[in-house]
C-alpha cells in the first residue's frame, strides 16, 4: 500500500491494518462471516478481544487471502460465532474470561483459562478483585455402559508441559477424552499491552519455547508490516534458515519422542542425535542452541559468518544421508508400524472444519502451509514441496514429517547456496504520527501462527495477538482418542504435540 | 534395524566428557547439603520435572541431559514419572498462579529427604513474565529452593554442571 492510500484509509472510519485490511461490521456482517465459516466458504483463523471489540481472522479461498473483521460490543457482549461454528468456542471462553465480552447463544459458557486462581477476574477488561481461591470445574457428562474415570495431569509423567485429562473409559476403550488446559497461562496479553516494541518481542519469543524463532518472525513480520519497513534480502533468508533448522530440530525430535511412546527406544536415541547435532549447529552460528532472540523486527540481530557456512553444509550432508536410513528404520518395523496405524484417526472433514494446520491437518488432507499460500520472502524464491496424505492416523503423521524434513533439508541447501550478501537489518525509526496495525502469518513447525497487534505512534504496543496454531489441534486430539484403548494416548498425544504454552498464553 | 546396531557396536561411544562442576553453584550449594544425604543416596538421584508454568524452551534442553551426548544416568541420575519416586525436584517457569498449588501438593508428595533445583531464569525471578497477574514469580516463593541453574534457558552442560555440583556436594 503506497502512502497516497494509506492516508485516505485513515481518513475514512475504517482502521488501516496492513497487509491485510480489517474492517468494521455490524451485528449482521459479524453473524454473515459465522454463517460463512459454518458453511466451509471460509476457514476461522482466529477470535480475539479487545477492550469493548472483538475481532476475528478468517482465511479466504480467493485474494487476499486473509481478512480480519472487528464488531464494536459497547454492551459487552457479541453474537456467539461457536454457535454456529464450534471451533470458535474456546476462543470465546478465552475472550470471556480475559476481556469479559459475552458471547450471547454459546454452545459452552465455562470458563477456559480462568481457574479462578488469579485474585482478579477479566484481568483485560474491566477488572475485578475476588476472594475465591480456585473455581470448581464441571466436566462434561458421560452416560450409558457403565464406564469409570481416568484423571490425568496437570503434573505428568514425562519432562512435558501441565494440562489435566479426564479420560472416560470403558475398559480399555476410551469414550470420551476431556482437556482441560489453561495451567501454563502467563497473561502474555497483559504483559505485551502497553509494553514497548522490544520487550514485546522478548515476551513474543517465548510464547512457545519450541516455536520461538517463529514467533519471533511472525511478531516482527506484523511490526514491520505495521511500519511498512523493508526487510534486507538477507535477513530474509537468514530468519527461513533459521526458521527451517528449527523445524528440523522439531520434527527429528517428534518423530523419536512418538516412536518412544510405541516403546521403540532405538528410533528415539537415532533422533536425539540429530537433533542434538542440528542445536549445537545453531548455537554455533547464531549464539544459541534455540535461536532465541535473534530476529527483530527490521531484520536478524545475528548474521551468519562466512567460515560457518560450511558447518552447516557439513550438517544437512550428514542429515541427508541419516533421514533414509531413519524412514527404513521407521518403514521396516512391522511392530512399529502395528502401533501407529490406524491409531489416532482426525477426519478429513474435521481437519477442514477445524482449518488445522500444521502436520496434523497435512495427514488429514488439509495441506495448508502459510510459505505457499502467504508466500512470505523468501520462500517465493524458494522450490520445495509439502507433504500430504489422507490416511489420518499416527503414521500419516509421521510420513508427513518426514516429508516435512526432506522439504526443509531442500530449503536450507537452496537458502546456503542463494542468500545474498548485504545488511541484515533495515535502519528504521517510528514516523510519529498516528497509530498502526499490522498482521502476520507464519509457519511454524506445528502450523500457521498469527499474530496481529496495534502500534501507537511513540512505540508503545497498544494490544498484541498472537494466536498458536494448538488452538485447533487440541479439540482434535480429543476426537482422535475415541474409541483408542487408553495405552494409546501417549502415541496419539505425541503424534498432535500441541503446545500448552503457546495455547494458555 | 541390524545396521543401526552393529553401527553402535563397532562406532565409538558419543558420550562427552563431563564438564567440571560449576563454581557458583558450588557456593550455593556448599551449606544446603548435608553428610547424611550422600551416605543415605550414594550418587544416586530419583530426578522429578516439574513445569511450572515454562515456555517449554527449559524442558527441550532438560529431555537433551538423555541423549547420547550427555548420557545423564551415567551419573547415576535419572527422570522418574513420579514425584513419590523422587528425590529431587527440577522446577522450572515463573510458577503460573494456575500451577501453584500442583507445584505445592507435588512437593508435599516428595518423600524426605528432598531438595528442589529451580531451573531457568523464569524459576528464578519469573523473567520476562515476572510483572504478570498470573505469575507468582521466582520458584524460592513456593517451596524452598537448594539450587538454581539460570540460563534462557540453561543450556545441557550448563544443567549438567549444575547437577555434578549438587551430587559432588552432598559429600
Amino acid at each position: 500500500m503506497n502512502f497516497a492510500s494509506k492516508q485516505t484509509a485513515r481518513r475514512s472510519s475504517q482502521p488501516t491494518c496492513l497487509p491485510w485490511p480489517r474492517e468494521i461490521v455490524d451485528r449482521t456482517g459479524w453473524l454473515a462471516f459465522a454463517e460463512s465459516l459454518a458453511k466451509g466458504e471460509r476457514e476461522l483463523l482466529s477470535l480475539w478481544g479487545e477492550g469493548s471489540s472483538v475481532h476475528m481472522a478468517v482465511l479466504e479461498q480467493r485474494e487476499p487471502r486473509l481478512r480480519i473483521v472487528s464488531l464494536e460490543c459497547p454492551d459487552g457482549a457479541f453474537p456467539s460465532v461457536a454457535r454456529l461454528h464450534i471451533p470458535a468456542s474456546r476462543l470465546e471462553r478465552a475472550i470471556c474470561d480475559l476481556y469479559g465480552l459475552k458471547s450471547v447463544g454459546a454452545p459452552d459458557h465455562r470458563p477456559w483459562l480462568d481457574h479462578g486462581r488469579w485474585g482478579i477476574r477479566q484481568p483485560c477488561g474491566a477488572r475485578k478483585e475476588i476472594d475465591s481461591t480456585c473455581d470448581p470445574y464441571e466436566f462434561l457428562p458421560v452416560e450409558g455402559e457403565p464406564f469409570h474415570q481416568i484423571p490425568v495431569g496437570p503434573v505428568h509423567a514425562g519432562i512435558i508441559e501441565p494440562g489435566h485429562f479426564r479420560f472416560s473409559a470403558n475398559g480399555e476403550t476410551v469414550i470420551r477424552l476431556e482437556e482441560r488446559l489453561g495451567f501454563v497461562h502467563k497473561g502474555i496479553d497483559r504483559l505485551t499491552s502497553g509494553a514497548s516494541i522490544e520487550r514485546a518481542a522478548q515476551i513474543a519469543a517465548r510464547v512457545s519455547g519450541d516455536s520461538t524463532v517463529a514467533y519471533s518472525l511472525a511478531f516482527a513480520q506484523a511490526v514491520e508490516a505495521a511500519f511498512d519497513v523493508n526487510v534486507p534480502p538477507r535477513a530474509a533468508y537468514l530468519r527461513a534458515l533459521m526458521a527451517e533448522l528449527e523445524r528440523l530440530a522439531n520434527h527429528f525430535g517428534d518423530v523419536g519422542a512418538i516412536c518412544n511412546d510405541a516403546a521403540f527406544a532405538l528410533m528415539h536415541a537415532q533422533c536425539g542425535l540429530v537433533r542434538e547435532r542440528i542445536l549445537r549447529e545453531a548455537a554455533t552460528c547464531f549464539g544459541h542452541r534455540l535461536m532465541m532472540d535473534r530476529i527483530a523486527p527490521g531484520g536478524v540481530v545475528v548474521d551468519l559468518e562466512r567460515e560457518k557456512v560450511s558447518g552447516l553444509y557439513t550438517l544437512i550432508d550428514w542429515i541427508e544421508l541419516m533421514t533414509p536410513r531413519l524412514i527404513a528404520l521407521f518403514g521396516d518395523t512391522t511392530s512399529l508400524q502395528d502401533r501407529t496405524v490406524g491409531t489416532g484417526v482426525v477426519s478429513e472433514a474435521l481437519a477442514k472444519q477445524y482449518a488445522c494446520g500444521g502436520y496434523v491437518g497435512r495427514a488429514s488432507g488439509r495441506a495448508f502451509d502459510a510459505r505457499k499460500a502467504i508466500g512470505y520472502a523468501p520462500y517465493p524464491q524458494l522450490a520445495f514441496e509439502i507433504g500430504a496424505s489422507k490416511e489420518c492416523d499416527v503414521d500419516a503423521r509421521v510420513w508427513v514429517r518426514f516429508d516435512e524434513i526432506r522439504a526443509s533439508l531442500q530449503i536450507v541447501r537452496q537458502i546456503l547456496d542463494a542468500a545474498p550478501e548485504g545488511p541484515i537489518i533495515a535502519a528504521w525509526t517510528l514516523p510519529e504520527d498516528w497509530t498502526r496495525e499490522g498482521a502476520a502469518l507464519v509457519e511454524g513447525f506445528r502450523g500457521e501462527i498469527f499474530v496481529w497487534l496495534r502500534i501507537r505512534a511513540d512505540g508503545v504496543i497498544q494490544r498484541c495477538h498472537m494466536r498458536d496454531p494448538s488452538w485447533f489441534q487440541w479439540p482434535l486430539l480429543e476426537a482422535a482418542i475415541k474409541d483408542n484403548i487408553v495405552a494409546d494416548f501417549p502415541l496419539c498425544n505425541k503424534s498432535f504435540n500441541c503446545s500448552y504454552s503457546g495455547h494458555d498464553l | 534395524m541390524q545396521k543401526f546396531m552393529l553401527q553402535g557396536l563397532l562406532r565409538r561411544a558419543l558420550t562427552e566428557q563431563a564438564p567440571a562442576p560449576d563454581a557458583t553453584s558450588m557456593a550455593e550449594l556448599g551449606y544446603t547439603l548435608g553428610r547424611t544425604a550422600r551416605q543415605k543416596l550414594g550418587r544416586s538421584l530419583s530426578i522429578r520435572e516439574v513445569d511450572a508454568g515454562s515456555c517449554n524452551g527449559c524442558e527441550l534442553e532438560i529431555h537433551a541431559l538423555n541423549n547420547a551426548y550427555y548420557d545423564l544416568e551415567r551419573f547415576g541420575m535419572r527422570f522418574v514419572a513420579s514425584p513419590r519416586h523422587a528425590d529431587v525436584l527440577l522446577v522450572t517457569g515463573p510458577v503460573t498462579k494456575n500451577m501453584r498449588e500442583a507445584l505445592e501438593r507435588t512437593y508435599a508428595a516428595t518423600p524426605d529427604p528432598k531438595w528442589v533445583i529451580a531451573v531457568g531464569d523464569c524459576a528464578f525471578d519469573g523473567g520476562v513474565f515476572c510483572e504478570s497477574y498470573a505469575c507468582v514469580g521466582a520458584v524460592a516463593s513456593v517451596v524452598p529452593v537448594d539450587l538454581h541453574i539460570r540460563g534462557c534457558p540453561p543450556d545441557p552442560t550448563t544443567l549438567l554442571k549444575g547437577l555434578i555440583a549438587f551430587v559432588e556436594n552432598m559429600e
